[in-house]
């Protein structure tokens, strides 16, 4: 429902403000090329996506991924405290950190959605407030992610010189974007107090 | 040095899966298909959304909230051109994709706009739907705090890209 709102809400300011300035012509134009873009932009990033989804299906299959997830779980103590420890939600949650850092987010959802029901368990069976749970959702919003695929692919088919030379800053940005997400999370779990 | 990253990590992927044992090439077919189905998944939301926003693009409304709330923004660093991409990423991913395109394509791709505009959805998700994603699935009745930390990181993640992108990349 709320995509449907958006879009009447888009194409709303489109024909209002096309009329204003005068620039109906562009905008009825664009009605045209905007369709055509979007076939080209996918069909540009198409090669790619099918190149590294075909490297992740080795990852999976050769047990490299396993490795990164069961290489996490140091983390996951650090940051999930004695359920951290569980091995039924720890195991959930690295396969839900290792898909997300490798950016497959149709892998990552299942899992981190069996980290979350099984962090609510325990946080029931304690008679805790359930922050573990949201702790583990605000990693997923601010998901970190190694290889950011797509994009380089969009950019490659702009002519970008070096489509990969963006990857140190989308590290650093993304390692500051969680960290802030982690921090505004304990900050204002004092602040909330009611349950 | 960002040069050797991709050709490295594609060597060390097919030479662990060769030394394991795993049949790399067999591995490589079913995987590569399944890229087809990815892009048949986005396919539908991306024409729509790339439509509507070039349209919106072309009645002069996004230069004009960019331009508008630039003396807000290019202070910290961030150019008029990502602001609707900023607004719309906690929102919707094809439509930030759309945007993001866009911007990445009409600045192009080495500016530092369009540098900005890739980090900025390279470190950031649909916050929003990855909410009530967990929350629907879980029955979470009471989120509290969660949605304001969420766009914490988010905003975080837009000055961070900026920042990044002019420091390390020094455009």
């Amino acid at each position: 429902m709320f995509m449907s709102k958006l879009l009447a809400v888009l194409l709303l300011l489109a024909v209002v403000f096309g009329a204003l300035t005068g620039r109906m012509p562009e905008v009825s134009l664009a009605a045209v090329s905007g369709a055509r873009q979007a076939v080209e932009l996918l069909i540009s990033i198409a090669g790619s996506t099918c190149l590294w989804s075909a490297l992740m299906e080795v990852m999976n299959r050769s047990g490299l991924s396993a490795r990164i997830a069961s290489a996490l779980r140091p983390l996951i103590v650090l940051l999930f405290g004695r359920h951290g420890r569980d091995e039924q939600a720890a195991e959930a949650i690295s396969q839900n950190m290792a898909a997300n850092l490798l950016g497959l987010g149709s892998a990552a959802t299942p899992a981190g959605l069996r980290a979350a029901a099984r962090l609510h368990e325990l946080s029931q069976r304690d008679r805790i407030p359930p922050d573990s749970v949201l702790r583990l959702i605000v990693l997923n919003t601010a998901s970190v992610q190694l290889l950011p695929t797509t994009i380089a692919a969009v950019r490659a088919s702009c002519g970008s010189q070096s489509p990969y030379d963006i990857l140190p800053a989308v590290w650093a940005a993304s390692i500051i974007s969680v960290c802030t997400g982690l921090l505004a999370a304990a900050v204002l779990r004092r602040v909330w107090r009611k349950p | 040095m960002s040069d050797y990253i991709v050709p490295c990590l594609i060597l060390f992927i097919l030479a662990h899966g060769v030394l394991s044992g795993t049949n790399v090439y067999s591995a490589m077919l079913d995987g590569a298909v399944k890229g087809l189905y990815t892009i048949r998944d986005i396919f539908a939301p991306v024409l729509i959304m790339l439509t509507v926003i070039a349209m919106v693009r072309a009645s002069g409304a996004i230069d004009l909230t960019a331009h508008s709330l630039a003396p807000l923004t290019s202070p910290l660093g961030m150019p008029a051109e990502c602001l609707p991409l900023a607004l719309l990423r906690p929102f919707s991913g094809s439509g930030a994709l759309s945007v993001g395109s866009e911007v990445i394509a009409n600045a192009g791709p080495d500016s530092t706009a369009g540098r900005i505009a890739a980090v900025m959805l390279g470190s950031s998700e649909t916050s929003f739907y990855t909410i009530a994603l967990y929350s629907a699935c879980i029955k979470l009745k009471n989120t509290r705090y969660l949605v304001p930390a969420a766009l914490c990181a988010d905003a975080a993640a837009f000055f961070a890209s900026a920042a990044a992108v002019r420091l390390l990349m020094g455009s």
